[in-house]
C-alpha cells in the first residue's frame, strides 16, 4: 500500500460502533477492533457502545492528537445518517473531514445477516476494503455556492397562497405561477370546512386577494413552468403565460363582454361549477376570482373556431381590453428556491360503474355536492337534483376510489370528515334521512371526532360496511323510483337494500394528473402511488431530493386545509433558512476535468443527467459546473480519455478499496470462530 | 348521629342475617336507627322493567315518608337502606327526581294525589358508607376485642352499591370494605372480580346463566386462599350461599366457601355472640374462625 | 360451535333468507327509545363494544348490547324487542359506567324490556317477565314483596320441574327462619295504591296492577 498523505506515512485510526445491540447483537465488534488492529498503518483500533455519542466523537478528536493520526475509518451505520457527524468530529480533531472513510456495518451486515459469524467475516472485509481505501483520500474543500433570495411558488390553492404570503410578508419577492385562470384551488370550490363549519371562500378570498395586492408578490395565473435549469440557490425558470386575449392590465371585470357574448346562455360545462352549470366562451371562473379578469376559451368561441362572430364583446369593452391577438408570452425569472404546490386531482367515479356514477342522474361526486349546497353554486345553494326534485334520503358512500386495491390503496384522509360536514349540510338543507357508508370513520384531527359526535346525535346513519352497488333495479314497490343501495350493515350484521333518492361518492385524492411532468421538470421524485416524495417521512416533510425544492399540500399526499397549510408554512420557513444563511455549502464529491487530457469529443455532454457539463467552443473542451454536478460518476465512467475524474472516487481510491477487499484475510484474525 | 333504617323486603326473610348483626353492631356503637313507619317495597330491578315511572313512584313514596319522619321526630334526613338493590333504586329515584323535570313533575303529580309531598332532601346510605366514612376505621379499630388475625377475606361488593353512582367509592376498585377488614385485623384478598355481578335474579330465571356467575365467582375466591367471601347485599349473599349445593351437583365439583355479611365480621371483632350476629341463619357458618374466636376469647 | 348454524339437516328445501328491506324498519325507533331513556346520548354510540365486553351475561344472549343498540339506532325495532338480551340484563350498570359516550345503557335495556312487555313481543313462558310482572302485581296488592310467594309462583308458571330442583333449598331456608309464606302488608296500602293509580290518571290509563 503507497501513502498519499504527501511524505508521512498513513497513520490510521480505526473505530467500530456496537450501536447499543444494533450491530453487537450479531456482529462480534470486539473481534473487528483486534483485526483491524493488525491491519496495515492502522495505529489506533478502538470498539465503542455509541460512537456518534459526544464521547465517542471525542474519543476520535483526542486520538488524532495524541496518536498523529492522518486517517480515520468508522464502521457503524449508514453514512446518510452520521458521515456527517464523524467528518465534524475529524475536523475537530485537526484534520481534513475528508480524510475519513464510513463502513456501514449496520443497514448492510448486522441488519441484514443471521449468522453472527458470517457477519462478523462481512464486517472484517468491509473494514479491511475501507482501511485500503482511506490512505487515499486527498484534502478536499467544499464550494459554497450564493443562493438567489426570490422564491418560485407553483400552484395558487391554499398552500400556494399560504407559502406565498409567508415569504412575502418575510420580505422576499415571490412569483406564484398558477395554471387556472384564477388562484384558489380546490378550496374555492368548497361549501364550508370542517369541522367549524366555517365557509371557504369567507377565510380564503381574503388570502386571495392579498396575494393580488401584496407589493412582494408577482401573479401569473393562466401560466405554466414549461422549463427548469440550474441548481439550488441559482435556478432559471422558463413560464408560459397562455394568452387569455384580455388585457389583465386592462380588465377591471366589470363582465359587461360576458352579457354581451353572442351566447345567449351559458353552453359549455363550468369548470368552477364541477360541470353542474354551464358557462359562455368568455366567462370568468366565479365573482370573487383572483384576477378579477375575464378570459376567453379559444376551444369554445366562435371566433376562434370560424373567425366569423361579430364580436359582440368587444364593442362592449369600453376599455378596449379584449385582444383576440393576443399571444403566448415566455417569461424567464432568477430564483433561488422553488415550492410546489401544484395539489390533487380527485378520483375519477366513473371507474366503479357499480357505483351508477354517469349513469344514473342522481348520483354526484362530493365535489359536485359541494357546489350544489354552495349559495353561488349552479342551483344558488337549493339542493335540486338534475332531475329537478328534492332528495328525501341521501346515501353518502365513503372511500371511493380509497383504500382499495383495485384503485387506490391509500386513504384519502379527508373525505371521512367532508363527508360527516357534507352529511350536516344535506341534513340542514333538505332535513333528509342521510346515510353514511363507511369502513373506518377517521377523525383524527382536533375537533373532528367531537364533529363526529355531533353527526352522530342529529341522528345521521352510520352503516358499517362498503356498499356494493348502487342500482335502479328494484325488488319492492317502496323502492321504485329510488336508487338503492346494498350494503351490509356489518354492525348489526344483516344485507340491508337502502332506496335513496341521491348518492354521494366520497371520491378519493389523486396525484395531479401530470405529477410525472412535474416531478421530471424539477428532478425530484414520486413516491410509487405518484404523489410527490419528501426527503424524509418524519423529519424532512417538506424537503425533497433536489436542494432547494420544497413541497407543499396536496401534492405531497392527501391532505385537508389545516395540514396543507401548515405544510405551507415549514416550505415557507425551510425556503427562508436557505435564503437567510446566503449561501450553501455543496458536497465536494464532484466530478473534475483533467483539461490536458480532453479531446473535446463532447461524450459526456448528452450522457450528463444534470445537465452540468457543457462545451467551451473557445478551447474545444468539456466544461463542468460543480454546482450542477451531483456526483453520479457517469461522465467518469464515459468518458473514453479518462480526462473526467471525481472528487472521493479517484481510481486509485476506488482500486486500492477493490484490492483490500480482495486481500485473503489472514487466519490469525479471524479469532478462531470459522475458517 | 341519628340515621332512619329502610329494612326492604329481605331483611325480615332471606336477609335476616344481615339485619340482625347490622343493628347489633349500631347498638355496639351507641348508634341509632330508626326504622321508617310503612315503608314500602322500593320496586326493584322487576318494577322497573314494567313501569318506569311506578318504580320511581314507590320509591318516592320512601323518601317523601322519610323526609317528614325525619323532620318530625329528629332523625334526621338520612335513609340507611342496607341492600344493595334498595339502595340503588332509593338514590337513582333521589337523582332523577332532581335531574330529570319531566319525572319530577309526574312523581309529585302522583305523590300528590296520594296525599305526600317530596322536597328532595334525604339522602340515602348504605350502611358501609356510613360505619367506614361517618363512623370511621379508627373508631372501628378501637372497638375491635378480638383482631381477627389470619383470616383471608374476600371482600364483594357486587354492582348496585357501587354502580352507577359511584356515591362513596369506585365503580369497579372500591376499597371500603378491603379497608374495615383491615381494621378489624383480617386480611382482604386482592380480588379483581370484586364487583362483577352475581346474576341477581338470574339465578332463579335462568340457572344456565345465573348459577354460572356465581360459581367462578367463588372458584376465584378459594383459589385465591379467602377463607370467606363478605357480601353486603342480601341478595348476592344469597346467591352465593344458597346455590353451592346446587352449582357442586351440576357441575361435579366440590365447592364449598362461607358468605357472611360484612356486619357480620364486624360484630365477630367486636366480641359480639353469635346468635345476635345471625351465625346460625347461615348455611355454612365460618365454624373454623368461630372456634377460634371461641378459644381465643376463653384464653383472654 | 359459536355461531347458530342452520340445521342443514332440516332444511334442505330451503335455506333461511336474511335481508333487510327500508320499509320494515322503524326509522324513528332510535329516538324513540333515546327520548324514553333518558339519553338522547344513544344516538351517539360508536359501536366500539366496551358494553359487551365489560357485560358479565353477553355471552349468554343471541345479540350483544351493542349490536342491540345498533338495532335500536338503526330502526331494527321487532328484532331488538325480540333479542335475549334485554332479559338476560342484570341491572349491574358495568356497560352503563364504562360507556366512552354516556350511554345509560341499563336504562335503555329496561327501556325495551318496557317496550316489549307493551308489545306484547317475549315468549309467554320466559321466567323474567313473568318474574316481573308477578312482583309488580303483588307489591301493588300489599306495598311488600314476599320472596317466598314469588318464587313459588314464579315456578309453577314457567317450569314446574325446576320447582323440584330448588325445592331442597327452599325447604333448608323454611326451617332456617330464613324464608315464610307470611304477606307482609303496609298499614296504609290505600295510599300506595292511590299513588300508583295516579301514576296511570297521569299517563292517561286506568288504574289496576299495570296490565
Amino acid at each position: 500500500m503507497s501513502k498519499s498523505n504527501g511524505n508521512r506515512p498513513a497513520r490510521i485510526g480505526f473505530y467500530v460502533c456496537h450501536c447499543g445491540h444494533n450491530i453487537s447483537g450479531t456482529v462480534d465488534v470486539a473481534a473487528v477492533a483486534r483485526y483491524a488492529q493488525a491491519l496495515p498503518h492502522v495505529v489506533v483500533s478502538r470498539e465503542y457502545k455509541y460512537m456518534c455519542s459526544d464521547p465517542g466523537q471525542e474519543r476520535i478528536a483526542q486520538d488524532i492528537r495524541e496518536h498523529a493520526l492522518n486517517r480515520i475509518v468508522v464502521a457503524s451505520c449508514s453514512p446518510l445518517l452520521h458521515e456527517h457527524t464523524f467528518r465534524t468530529a475529524v475536523e475537530k480533531g485537526g484534520l481534513n473531514p475528508f480524510f475519513f472513510q464510513m463502513v456501514n456495518i449496520r443497514e448492510n451486515v448486522s441488519w441484514v445477516n443471521e449468522s453472527p459469524e458470517e457477519a462478523t467475516e462481512k464486517a472484517m472485509d468491509l473494514a479491511r476494503a475501507a482501511v485500503h481505501r482511506v490512505a487515499f483520500h486527498k484534502a478536499l474543500e467544499p464550494k459554497r455556492v450564493p443562493i438567489l433570495p426570490d422564491v418560485l411558488v407553483v400552484g395558487g390553492g391554499i398552500a400556494g397562497i399560504h407559502a406565498a404570503l409567508t415569504l412575502a410578508n418575510a420580505g422576499r419577492k415571490v412569483v406564484l405561477v398558477e395554471r387556472e385562470p384564477t388562484i384558489g384551488g380546490h378550496m374555492a370550490m368548497f361549501d364550508k370546512t370542517f369541522p367549524t363549519l366555517d365557509c371557504a371562500a369567507c377565510i380564503l378570498t381574503p388570502k386571495m386577494s392579498q396575494v393580488k395586492n401584496h407589493p412582494n408578490i408577482t401573479l401569473w395565473t393562466y401560466s405554466e413552468v414549461s422549463k427548469v435549469e440550474g441548481y439550488v440557490g441559482n435556478y432559471t425558470i422558463t413560464v408560459r403565460r397562455k394568452p387569455r386575449y384580455i388585457s389583465e392590465k386592462l380588465c377591471v371585470g366589470c363582465m359587461e363582454c360576458i352579457e354581451a357574448c353572442i351566447y345567449k346562455e351559458g353552453k359549455f360545462p363550468d369548470e368552477f361549477n364541477a360541470g353542474l352549470s354551464r358557462r359562455k366562451p368568455i366567462y370568468i371562473p366565479f365573482p370573487q376570482a383572483t384576477p378579477q379578469v375575464v378570459v376567453i376559451d379559444p376551444q369554445t368561441c366562435i371566433e376562434f373556431k370560424t373567425g366569423k362572430c361579430k364580436k359582440s364583446c368587444l364593442e362592449k369593452c369600453d376599455r378596449d381590453a379584449i385582444d383576440f391577438s393576443q399571444k403566448e408570452v415566455v417569461e424567464e425569472i432568477r430564483v433561488g428556491t422553488v415550492i410546489l404546490a401544484t395539489g390533487y386531482k380527485t378520483f375519477d367515479a366513473g371507474r366503479l360503474p357499480h357505483y351508477g356514477y354517469g349513469k344514473y342522474d342522481n348520483v354526484y361526486t362530493s365535489l359536485e355536492v359541494e357546489r350544489l349546497v354552495n349559495a353561488s353554486g349552479p342551483t344558488g345553494g337549493e339542493l335540486i337534483l338534475r332531475d329537478g326534485r328534492r332528495p328525501k334520503t341521501v346515501g353518502i358512500i365513503h372511500c371511493v376510489g380509497s383504500r382499495d386495491r383495485n384503485t387506490n390503496r391509500w386513504c384519502s384522509r379527508t373525505c371521512c370528515m367532508y363527508s360527516l360536514k357534507l352529511a350536516h349540510l344535506l341534513k340542514e338543507h333538505t332535513d333528509a334521512e342521510v346515510y353514511n357508508f363507511y369502513i373506518d370513520i377517521r377523525a383524527a384531527g382536533k375537533s373532528y371526532e367531537e364533529f363526529y359526535d355531533k353527526l352522530l346525535e342529529e341522528n345521521v346513519h352510520f352503516i358499517r360496511g362498503r356498499v356494493a352497488e348502487v342500482t335502479d333495479w328494484t325488488a319492492r314497490p317502496s323502492e321504485e323510483g329510488k336508487l338503492v343501495i346494498r350494503v351490509e350493515d356489518t354492525m348489526i350484521g344483516v344485507v340491508r337494500r337502502i332506496p335513496v333518492d341521491m348518492v354521494v361518492l366520497a371520491v378519493g385524492m389523486e396525484p395531479q394528473f401530470d405529477a410525472q411532468e412535474v416531478r421530471r421538470l424539477f428532478n425530484i421524485s414520486c413516491s410509487t402511488e405518484g404523489f410527490f416524495l419528501e426527503r424524509h417521512p418524519k423529519l424532512a416533510p417538506v424537503d425533497t431530493f433536489t436542494d432547494g425544492v420544497f413541497i407543499a399540500g396536496a401534492c405531497q399526499g392527501p391532505k385537508d386545509i389545516p395540514d396543507s397549510v401548515a405544510q405551507a408554512g415549514a416550505a415557507a420557513s425551510q425556503a427562508l433558512v436557505l435564503i437567510d444563511s446566503g449561501s450553501i455549502e455543496l458536497e465536494p464529491n464532484t466530478a473534475y476535468l483533467v483539461e490536458e487530457d480532453c479531446s473535446g469529443c463532447k461524450s459526456c455532454l448528452t450522457i450528463c443527467p444534470y445537465h452540468a457539463i457543457s462545451h467551451d467552443e473557445a478551447r474545444k473542451k468539456a466544461s463542468i459546473n460543480e454546482a450542477l454536478c451531483k456526483g453520479c460518476g457517469t461522465c467518469t465512467a464515459t468518458c473514453p480519455s479518462g480526462a473526467i475524474r471525481q472528487n472521493l472516487f479517484e481510481d486509485e481510491e476506488i482500486y486500492s478499496e477493490i484490492r483490500g477487499l480482495l486481500t485473503p484475510m489472514p487466519a490469525e484474525a479471524q479469532g478462531g470462530e470459522s475458517c | 348521629m341519628r340515621y332512619l333504617y329502610y329494612p326492604g323486603c329481605s331483611a325480615a326473610t332471606t336477609g335476616k342475617a344481615y339485619e340482625k348483626s347490622l343493628l347489633a353492631i349500631f347498638r355496639a356503637l351507641s348508634l341509632s336507627m330508626d326504622e321508617l313507619e310503612d315503608w314500602n317495597c322500593c320496586g326493584a330491578t322487576s318494577y322497573m322493567a314494567i313501569d318506569e315511572t311506578k318504580a320511581f313512584a314507590l320509591a318516592a313514596r320512601n323518601l317523601a315518608l322519610a323526609e317528614e319522619q325525619g323532620r318530625s321526630s329528629g332523625s334526621g334526613h338520612e335513609i340507611v337502606a342496607p341492600c344493595s338493590a334498595c339502595f340503588l333504586v332509593l338514590t337513582k329515584t333521589n337523582q332523577y327526581l332532581r335531574d330529570y323535570p319531566e319525572v319530577r313533575s309526574r312523581i309529585v303529580q302522583a305523590l300528590d294525589a296520594a296525599g305526600l309531598t317530596y322536597h328532595g332532601t334525604v339522602t340515602v346510605r348504605h350502611p358501609l358508607d356510613v360505619i367506614v366514612n361517618d363512623i370511621g376505621l379508627e373508631r372501628i379499630e378501637k372497638r375491635v376485642t378480638r383482631r381477627l388475625k389470619g383470616m383471608k377475606v374476600a371482600c364483594y361488593y357486587g354492582c348496585q352499591m357501587v354502580r352507577p353512582f359511584k356515591t362513596f367509592d369506585h365503580a369497579f376498585y372500591p376499597t371500603s370494605m378491603d379497608r374495615l377488614v383491615k381494621a378489624l385485623g383480617a386480611d382482604p384478598v386482592d380480588w379483581p372480580l370484586k364487583t362483577r355481578c352475581c346474576g341477581g335474579t338470574l339465578t332463579g330465571t335462568i340457572p344456565e346463566a345465573g348459577l354460572r356467575l356465581n360459581r367462578l365467582l367463588i372458584k376465584d375466591a378459594v383459589k385465591r386462599k379467602a377463607d370467606m367471601i363478605l357480601t353486603c347485599c342480601p341478595l348476592c349473599q344469597f346467591n352465593l350461599e344458597c346455590y353451592q349445593d346446587q352449582i357442586a351437583r351440576e357441575y361435579q365439583e366440590k365447592i364449598h366457601c362461607p358468605i357472611l355479611y360484612f356486619t357480620q365480621l364486624i360484630g365477630m371483632a367486636f366480641g359480639l355472640g353469635d346468635d345476635e350476629l345471625g351465625m346460625s341463619l347461615l348455611f355454612q357458618p365460618p365454624t373454623r374462625f368461630l372456634g377460634k374466636q371461641k378459644g381465643e376469647a376463653a384464653h383472654v | 360451535m359459536i355461531f347458530r348454524h342452520t340445521d342443514l339437516t332440516r332444511t334442505t328445501k330451503t335455506v333461511p333468507r336474511l335481508i333487510k328491506f327500508e320499509e320494515e324498519l322503524d326509522l324513528g325507533f332510535g329516538e324513540e327509545i333515546a327520548a324514553k331513556a333518558y339519553g338522547q346520548k344513544l344516538l351517539s354510540c360508536i359501536q366500539c363494544g366496551t358494553c359487551s365486553a365489560t357485560c358479565p351475561l353477553s355471552h349468554y344472549m343471541d345479540f350483544t348490547p351493542r349490536r342491540v343498540i345498533a338495532m335500536v339506532r338503526e330502526g331494527f325495532r321487532d328484532e331488538a324487542l325480540s333479542t335475549t338480551t334485554i332479559w338476560l340484563c342484570a341491572s349491574c350498570y358495568s356497560c352503563t359506567t364504562q360507556c366512552p359516550r354516556n350511554i345509560h345503557i341499563t336504562d335503555v335495556m329496561y327501556t325495551l324490556k318496557r317496550e316489549a312487555i307493551l308489545r306484547g313481543r317475549y315468549p309467554k313462558r320466559y321466567p323474567i317477565p313473568v318474574l316481573a310482572r308477578n312482583f309488580f302485581q303483588g307489591v301493588f296488592r300489599t306495598g311488600r314483596n314476599s320472596e317466598a310467594r314469588l318464587i313459588i309462583k314464579l315456578y309453577l308458571q314457567t317450569n314446574p320441574l325446576d320447582a323440584l330442583r330448588q325445592a331442597v333449598v327452599g325447604m333448608k331456608l323454611f326451617l332456617m327462619g330464613r324464608m315464610s309464606l307470611r304477606q307482609d302488608r303496609i298499614r296504609k296500602i290505600d295510599q300506595l295504591q292511590a299513588l300508583l293509580n295516579a301514576v296511570d290518571s297521569g299517563n292517561g290509563k286506568k288504574g289496576g296492577a299495570g296490565k
